[in-house]
């Protein structure tokens, strides 16, 4: 390779490498800083404050009128119900979205190719008008409401607003991220090796768990971490399927750069959500590099 | 016995083209209806399609988000296209490069746009359309970057050997050879990068500053005020301008090479 090949490699990637580092390293580099900041009397953050920790304390205790640090479980309640919420969510699509992949991949080309403009198409369809159209379904007088009323027994029930419409929401929304990956993973899959297994006596299930889910276990994996990420920070759906009921870590980041004019705070709780997604994709890495046993 | 068929697989698949299609048609349903309750079916009407088209709030937020759309798309294949050339050939670090490219993709959208927030104040950006642009086009240059690659990928380096042999220099052989071959990948990748920021609400949601609102802000704060059959309406055009974009791009990467 010659030092001119390098050199003009670098002047291609030049641009993207700038955009990148100027509008996502910057930010976030500076997001961290802002979080140790107090905000400001009338904008956002104070920047002349000395930096603390202040920001990150407040997430868990809160300080009374003498000094003393008391307790406080709102936030660690928000962030428990997003992790839940997301784990919940994530399961949902694992159990829709798998068979739907492994249907798929023992369709004829054209029904691969039409399957697979039909998933991608909600992915590509606006997120806020898609979370929309459940609240249409969902609310009070609509015919899904009038349908489950016919049937349940106990009176009324309320379908919008809780944490059954937001998972039913979420889920909507990320399932093409679950079943995409997982596809891949079977579409390029060697079925002699099923074949093998029922040669040797496997029956369909046990082929299944000890052949074809192994396989594709890494694709199992990416579509969770896609699904789980996004869900973590969902604004739109808990904002119009959970009413402000429900709040989840992405509602009260809004609240925080919205209403409360608390920047520094909403930062920090904006570091933390990065945090637990580092972990989660850190623990999945290991995971998958983990000896076999 | 198929080894590939599992039993319930098509249950379920079917099920989920329901769940996912099912709240689309009820959508475009609820938007031809006459009613002024939006759930109370009456009878058919274009109404408030009629109604969009006067709304001069809703034509500002559409010219918005089309300039947006234009801008930052065009941006963010320009780069994409430039980096695609660059990550064409393996070489030390390609893995590296590309995982950043994709760190947009990957990265919780409603921090990314706060901490876009933070920093367009800081330095005294003005919040607005040429925020919007700005940040629009670094999450648009995945979406840009991933057919062209595809696409680079398919084509063969001979014909380019082929070109400079015959004496044409690196940029007529580019113009010449690879443009005319990567044309379907870099309009496959312009159209995705567009339909991601015309749909985009978070990241206008946080930048948008007074004054200048997007389509899906302005649904978003109209669903906040009350279900109208307007909102129906305009979600409807959103929805079919969306489908109509994908499938073309998805045509577009499946043209013979």
């Amino acid at each position: 390779m010659s030092q001119s090949d390098t050199l003009r490699r670098t002047a291609l990637m030049l641009p993207a490498l700038l955009a990148i580092l100027l509008l996502v390293g910057a930010p976030l580099g500076l997001m961290g800083w802002v979080s140790l900041l107090e905000k400001g009397s009338s904008a956002g953050v104070d920047w002349a404050s000395a930096p603390s920790l202040g920001n990150y304390q407040r997430l868990i205790w809160e300080e009374d009128f003498d000094g003393t640090l008391l307790w406080n479980t709102n936030y660690l309640v928000i962030f428990l119900r997003s992790v839940a919420q997301a784990a919940v969510t994530t399961l949902l699509c694992l159990v829709l979205g798998v068979p739907v992949a492994l249907w798929m991949a023992g369709l004829s080309p054209t029904g691969r190719a039409v399957m697979l403009l039909l998933v991608t198409i909600p992915f590509w369809t606006n997120l806020l008008v898609r979370n929309y159209a459940w609240l249409i379904i969902l609310r009070e007088g609509g015919w899904l409401g009038m349908a489950v009323d016919a049937i349940w027994p106990f009176g009324p029930v309320q379908l919008l607003y809780n944490d059954v419409a937001v998972a039913i929401g979420l889920t909507y929304s990320f399932l093409p991220f679950m079943i995409l990956p997982v596809y891949s993973v079977f579409e390029k899959f060697d079925w002699r090796l099923v074949e093998a297994a029922h040669d040797l006596g496997a029956t369909r299930s046990r082929a299944l768990r000890r052949v074809i889910l192994p396989v594709a276990m890494p694709g199992l994996l990416a579509g969770s971490l896609l699904v789980f990420i996004p869900c973590l920070g969902a604004f739109v759906t808990p904002a119009l399927l959970g009413g402000g009921k429900t709040l989840m870590l992405g509602n009260v980041i809004q609240m925080q750069f919205g209403p409360s004019r608390n920047w520094p705070f909403g930062a920090a709780i904006s570091v933390v959500l990065l945090a637990i997604m580092l972990v989660a994709m850190t623990a999945l890495a290991l995971w998958r590099n983990r000896r076999p046993a | 016995m198929n080894i590939r068929r599992f039993p319930l697989t098509r249950e379920v698949s079917l099920f989920v083209l329901v769940y996912l299609y099912l709240p689309v048609f009820v959508l475009i349903g609820y938007s031809f209806n006459a009613n002024r309750t939006a759930t109370v079916w009456t009878h058919a009407s274009l109404d408030w399609y009629v109604r969009i088209l006067n709304n001069p709030s809703i034509r500002a937020a559409t010219w918005n988000s089309l300039v947006l759309a234009v801008s930052a798309a065009t941006a963010a294949t320009v780069i994409a296209l430039l980096a695609a050339l660059a990550t064409r050939r393996a070489f030390p670090g390609r893995n590296a490069s590309e995982t950043l490219l994709r760190l947009p993709l990957i990265l919780p959208e409603i921090v990314v746009a706060v901490a876009t927030l933070i920093l367009f104040v800081a330095v005294g950006i003005e919040l607005g359309l040429g925020a919007m642009i700005l940040a629009h086009t670094v999450f648009c240059i995945p979406f840009a970057y991933l057919p062209i690659r595809a696409r680079l990928e398919g084509i063969s380096g001979s014909y380019e050997e082929a070109a400079q042999d015959l004496y044409a220099n690196r940029f007529r052989t580019f113009r010449r050879v690879t443009l005319p071959l990567l044309w379907p990948g870099v309009l496959a990748g312009f159209t995705l990068a567009f339909v991601t920021s015309l749909d985009d609400f978070l990241t206008s949601f946080f930048l948008s500053g007074p004054g200048t609102t997007t389509l899906p802000v302005y649904i978003f704060s109209a669903i906040r005020a009350g279900i109208t059959p307007e909102i129906n309406a305009i979600s409807t055009v959103m929805l079919v301008i969306s489908i109509l974009l994908v499938s073309l791009s998805f045509a577009l990467t499946r043209l013979r090479r």
